[in-house]
């Protein structure tokens, strides 16, 4: 059996990173090469932190204490799309924990769950740094909507299932 | 008079502009000048030094700690690899401000991280982004393109002998990176757990080279200091607070917003570019400097003025400068709850008493959330957190600790009403988290 490899295209992306640190210093590039992958294939499985490891050339431990401490890396599949909800307290203050039951009760999944038709993950998540357009949501840990309320989610939800299709 | 205030002098200058970001916009506000005349050797790092020293600069990341004193620490002539690290985490709930920084100006922290990289002896420097800021991240790339292109970063800048080298990075998400040794670790590929100090970063920083640690706008705040002068930036403020601070206000105002303002501007005056309170309710309370800060009743803040000592004057602090306003509706107990939530989440579970206590800290006032409360909670919850308070190896024990204390001093009354009753003493809270 051949050993499993990670896609060339990904390979690419983190041997380009890894140019920004010393030579002698492969495992800086770890954290930005977990996203890579993750970009990639939707979230991180053990083969694929083990491939890392090996081409870092770094022990593979030093990769899965990576991967189960920074909240944005997804250990198991996730939907489409995640939807992180900001939950610290200039968001709370204007209504975020309103809006997270909305959007429980809308999709029919809590915190960390993912809809049946794998579309969307539910997400708490942490201040986003946006507080003064507060309620915040965040898309696939990068797009960022600002001072929400029920009728934009409608929208936002609306428009992210139409560009599935 | 409010709209006599004079706003985005400094790291927010570009911003009137079209497309504030480009190198264009920033060389036509006299962007890169002062690092032409660094390069030139017009300008030695002594007088750049001294010049921070005089500007009374304060690190803008939240600790506050002298800019041009900590320029000073690392040894310029020492021969081996130095680093600077632009502390770009932006984590502190209520915080808002580098963001627009490094989306609108990011021409503007290149060359202050050039010209503090330079003075340092550093012919490295890292810009390490929240990993949420992919835009960011992005504007600046591009920017740092536009500048290597212009020849002013990378080898032989504008054919002398200096080189610098400048990296934008992102993160993976964890608050705790935005400590400055935590990020160290971070940069070098390892889970973020700040490090002991002694020794301090200055002598055993990234890969134990002597490295420099300065917040986003700490640094965008140098080539505006250097062009205008110490003593212009200084003016600006007040005779112990030197120049301007952008202050993100979030929370119930009618306009929230960010704002780079004098320091010194009065509290009042901050709150009337935000329309006043919503609704126009009264104000309950305000947490000045981001949720790590002590929360401060709403009737002092409105006597308070916003710079280092007028903070310290009403017991708190301006910190990262994230204003968080609470309006007289607001129920004390939900958003202490809420605070102590982000950093039982956040710990890094290194230290047992900031790892346990956060935990034990909400689950009590999950507890009294849910009616099981008991009048000795109240005094609990300040006896655990006098126990987690400067026992652990960074400042985030500090940072659990203060809004816990301060929100039971100011508002004990709620806390036991909630404890005795079951339910909060604010009519129409719900029974959030
Ligand atoms: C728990 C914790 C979180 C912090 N988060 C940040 C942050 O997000 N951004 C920042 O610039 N400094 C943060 N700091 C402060 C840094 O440790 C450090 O003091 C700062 O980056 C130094 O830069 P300055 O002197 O320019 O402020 C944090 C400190 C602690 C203890
Ligand atoms: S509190 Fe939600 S973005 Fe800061």
């Amino acid at each position: 059996m051949s050993e499993y490899q990670l896609d060339q295209s990904v390979l690419k992306k983190i041997d380009q990173w890894a140019k920004k640190f010393p030579k002698e210093q492969p495992r800086s590039a770890v954290i930005k090469s977990l996203r890579f992958i993750q970009d990639h294939y939707g979230w991180l499985s053990d083969r694929q932190l083990d491939a890392l490891a090996k081409h870092l050339n770094i022990p593979a431990i030093q990769v899965y204490e990576v991967a189960s401490f920074y909240s944005m890396y997804h250990r198991k599949p996730v939907g489409r799309y995640t939807i992180g909800i900001c939950d610290s307290i200039s968001c709370m203050l204007c209504g975020s924990h309103d809006l997270m039951h909305y959007i429980e009760n809308k999709l029919g999944v809590k915190p960390g769950e993912t809809t049946k038709d794998g579309l969307f993950t539910l997400e708490e998540v942490e201040c986003l740094a946006a507080c003064t357009k507060a309620p915040v949501l965040l898309i696939n840990g990068k797009d960022y909507y600002e001072n929400m309320d029920p009728k934009s989610v409608d929208d936002l939800l609306e428009k992210l299932s139409q560009g599935d299709s | 008079m409010t709209n006599a205030i004079k706003q985005n002098q400094v790291c927010y200058r570009t911003f009137h502009l079209d497309q504030p970001w480009s190198l264009e916009s920033y060389e036509k506000i006299g962007g890169y000048k002062i690092w032409k005349s660094v390069v030139a050797g017009e300008i030695k790092p002594d007088f750049i030094i001294q010049s921070i020293k005089d500007s009374m600069l304060m690190g803008r990341g939240g600790a506050g700690f002298p800019t041009g004193l900590k320029m000073g620490f690392v040894n310029r002539d020492k021969p081996g690899q130095k680093y600077l690290v632009c502390n770009s985490d932006e984590s502190e709930p209520g915080t808002s401000k580098d963001r627009f920084i490094l989306s609108k100006n990011p021409h503007q922290l290149i060359e202050g991280m050039a010209i503090a990289a330079y003075t340092m002896g550093a012919t490295v420097a890292y810009n390490y982004m929240r990993g949420e800021f992919m835009h960011e991240f992005n504007q600046c790339e591009k920017a740092l393109q536009e500048a290597k292109e212009a020849g002013l970063i990378g080898h032989h800048v504008l054919g002398s002998k200096i080189s610098i080298q400048i990296h934008n990075l992102i993160g993976a998400g964890a608050y705790i990176v935005g400590e400055e040794t935590a990020m160290l670790e971070s940069l070098e590929g390892k889970r973020a757990m700040p490090r002991y100090k002694p020794p301090f970063p200055a002598n055993y920083g990234l890969y134990g080279k002597p490295t420099t640690v300065n917040n986003t706008e700490s640094l965008a705040s140098i080539p505006v200091i250097l062009e205008k002068g110490a003593e212009w930036f200084k003016s600006l403020g007040t005779e112990k607070s030197g120049g301007t601070k952008i202050f993100s206000v979030s929370g119930h105002v009618a306009k929230p917003g960010v704002f780079e303002l004098p320091l010194g501007t009065s509290f009042k005056d901050l709150l009337k570019l935000c329309g006043g309170i919503r609704n126009n309710r009264g104000c309950k309370a305000v947490i000045p400097g981001g949720s790590s800060m002590k929360v401060v009743p709403g009737k002092t803040m409105l006597g308070a003025e916003m710079s280092y000592e007028g903070m310290k004057a009403v017991n708190s602090a301006i910190g990262s400068g994230g204003v968080i306003v609470m309006d007289d509706c607001t129920c004390m107990v939900h958003a202490l709850t809420c605070i102590v939530k982000f950093y039982r989440d956040e710990s890094c579970g290194q230290c047992t008493p900031c790892r346990e206590g956060t935990g034990w800290l909400h689950e009590m006032l999950l507890d009294i959330l849910s009616g099981k409360g008991k009048v000795e909670d109240v005094d609990r919850l300040v006896d655990v957190a006098n126990k987690i308070e400067g026992r652990t190896i960074c400042a985030f024990g500090e940072a659990v600790a203060w809004p816990v204390q301060s929100f039971i001093e100011h508002f004990r009354d709620e806390f036991v009403y909630f404890c005795r009753n079951g339910e909060s003493m604010i009519s129409g809270t719900k029974n959030g988290k």
